[in-house]
């Protein structure tokens, strides 16, 4: 089966300046990977060589089976930039329409209603792109990215200007698509948000792959606290150690008031891979 | 569906709103009723200037006027070409409107390409527009016409399509304000040519006269406006002609099929190699 997205080896040097430094990685059919790391590891460097917008200094990024950059590669991707602009002048449905006919959609009028729903913005297909709010540019933004159903999206810092609701709508699309079998790449510094919704995740810093794995791997266990009636304790295990410590401190005639299993979050992961670095 | 019609057109909408027509169409107007009045005070005082012998007051007054107004039409049109096209790449890209449109499936230079077209579109008939309008304002009240008609539009609209060629290129390279400022200079340069070579032959200098055909031939616009220049006394003889040669903005000194060719080669490989440019730019 042919990846959505593959990577090997890519590199990227602005002068002496190395944004990637060599980054394998692989984005399965209906899988959703989140790259994490902190400002210039190189993320959006990377998700620009998948959609052809910046060419790698070496190596090569491969859009399901199509060299990235290509005609056949863009056909099958939908892409939403971190820092991007539509015309002011164009309505939402205006735009999907200019778009829909640059990506060959033949979707329609159907189409464009059904993806300005899904993003919320369902009212709001007359209103020009100068008289909407940020959060709804983004929103509309992501719609964009969808004309045509690409296999696979790559999304840049997708949330970056909305507000809470608005980051549960892209949630859930992200969960919707997720169910529909596209791929997706997502580049975000919300950490909870790649959390919730990635199946991988993938941990850049200096333009390097430091760590990787799913959301479950990356969280390490760090035992499990016991609250009884002489009080807390911390006690070392994992969630299936459980019921053996629950049974030995009532067979000791402790009284059990409560049990948790303690993880690392996802943070705690993130924080020890790039050692607190931040630009 | 080709991509470049859809391209031609968001260019041409982006135009719209930007109020570059708006500006456009009333510097024209502008212009065109001050050549009016010009024409018409000039050609009413005509009668009473006593030319010197051998000279065709009316031919010399019509040709002189309308070449004054070609170089206006150039001027515009150079002016409406770069307003659509100095952004189109650095600058587009800088403010992210570019970006989604290339990452569509349309190759680059496709892209550049369809910029070039949809500011030809523009650019064409207007240059077109307005020397038939000069034309007619001084054919109607100096009862003066050009010999020949039609070449002399075709090579001043050939001029403005090449300069948004340029302004293209270097909008791979510059922003939108640097890359205006270099082409507005690069006009400049071929206006200093013509000046050039119209003193070189009051001069007699064989070293002025061959320093301006080379400016000429670096910057074709300008060989092209000398071309229609040319063009529009070409049958006119004697001593007039020999005056028409010394035009109002630079002579009309270069001529003929080669410097027509030699703009098509020109504009083509200038487009080359924007697009090569474009295809090799990270955004």
């Amino acid at each position: 089966m042919t990846a959505a997205l593959t990577a090997r080896g890519l590199e990227k040097r602005y002068g002496s300046t190395v944004a990637l430094g060599g980054v394998d990685l692989e984005v399965g059919e209906g899988e959703l990977v989140g790259l994490l790391g902190p400002n210039g590891a190189g993320k959006s460097t990377l998700v620009k060589i998948a959609c052809g917008l910046v060419r790698p200094t070496r190596g090569e990024a491969v859009v399901g089976g199509a060299r990235a950059g290509s005609r056949d590669a863009k056909r099958r991707l939908g892409y939403l930039a971190e820092l991007f602009r539509f015309p002011g002048w164009y309505s939402a449905d205006e735009l999907l329409d200019l778009h829909q006919r640059l990506a060959g959609s033949s979707g329609g009028l159907q189409e464009r209603t059904e993806l300005l729903e899904l993003v919320g913005l369902g009212e709001a297909r007359d209103r020009r792109v100068e008289q909407m709010s940020k959060g709804m540019q983004q929103r509309l933004g992501l719609a964009q990215a969808l004309v045509g159903s690409p296999p696979l999206l790559l999304l840049d810092e997708p949330t970056s200007a909305l507000d809470p609701v608005g980051r549960r709508t892209v949630r859930l699309l992200l969960e919707e698509l997720q169910k529909r079998g596209t791929s997706v790449l997502l580049n975000s510094h919300l950490l909870s948000e790649v959390e919730l919704v990635c199946d991988r995740v993938l941990i850049l810093l200096r333009g390097k792959v430091v760590t990787q794995g799913s959301p479950a791997q990356l969280s390490r266990p760090r035992g499990i606290e016991i609250e009884t009636d002489e009080g807390t304790a911390l006690h070392e295990g994992t969630r299936e150690d459980v019921p053996r410590l629950v049974a030995e401190l009532v067979a000791a005639g402790r009284q059990v008031y409560g049990v948790r299993v303690l993880t690392s979050t996802l943070e705690d992961t993130y924080l020890e891979a790039v050692g607190g670095e931040t630009s | 569906m080709s991509a470049i019609p859809i391209i031609v057109g968001y260019g041409l909408r982006e135009a719209l709103r930007r109020k570059v027509f708006t500006v456009v169409l009333l510097l024209t107007a502008g212009f065109l009723f001050l050549y009016w009045l010009a024409n018409h005070y000039l050609f009413r005082d005509l009668s009473h200037i006593g030319a010197p012998n051998g000279i065709d007051a009316r031919g010399f007054a019509g040709a002189t006027m309308f070449g004054l107004a070609m170089f206006a039409t150039l001027f515009l049109g150079v002016v409406l070409a770069v307003f659509l096209t100095l952004g189109a790449v650095r600058g587009d890209a800088e403010r992210g409107l570019l970006q989604p449109l290339v990452v569509r499936p349309i190759d680059r230079p496709t892209l550049l390409f369809a910029r070039w077209l949809g500011a030809v579109t523009v650019c064409t008939p207007y240059v077109a527009g307005v020397y038939a309008a000069g034309m007619v304002i001084t054919g109607l009240t100096g009862h003066w016409w050009p010999d020949h008609i039609v070449v002399p539009a075709i090579e001043l609209a050939a001029g403005v399509a090449l300069i948004a060629a340029l302004s293209l290129l270097g909008s791979v390279f510059l922003t939108a304000t640097a890359n205006g400022i270099a082409i507005f200079m690069v006009f400049g340069a071929g206006l200093v040519a013509g000046l050039l070579g119209t003193i070189g032959h009051g001069l007699n200098s064989p070293t002025l006269k061959h320093a301006a055909v080379v400016a000429a031939y670096i910057v074709p616009f300008e060989a092209l406006y000398q071309d229609a220049l040319h063009e529009i006394t070409a049958t006119t003889t004697g001593l007039t002609g020999f005056l028409l040669e010394l035009g109002p903005f630079g002579g009309a000194f270069i001529h003929g099929t080669g410097v027509r060719l030699w703009s098509i080669a020109y504009i083509v490989v200038v487009g080359l190699v924007a697009a090569l440019a474009f295809s090799r730019r990270d955004l």
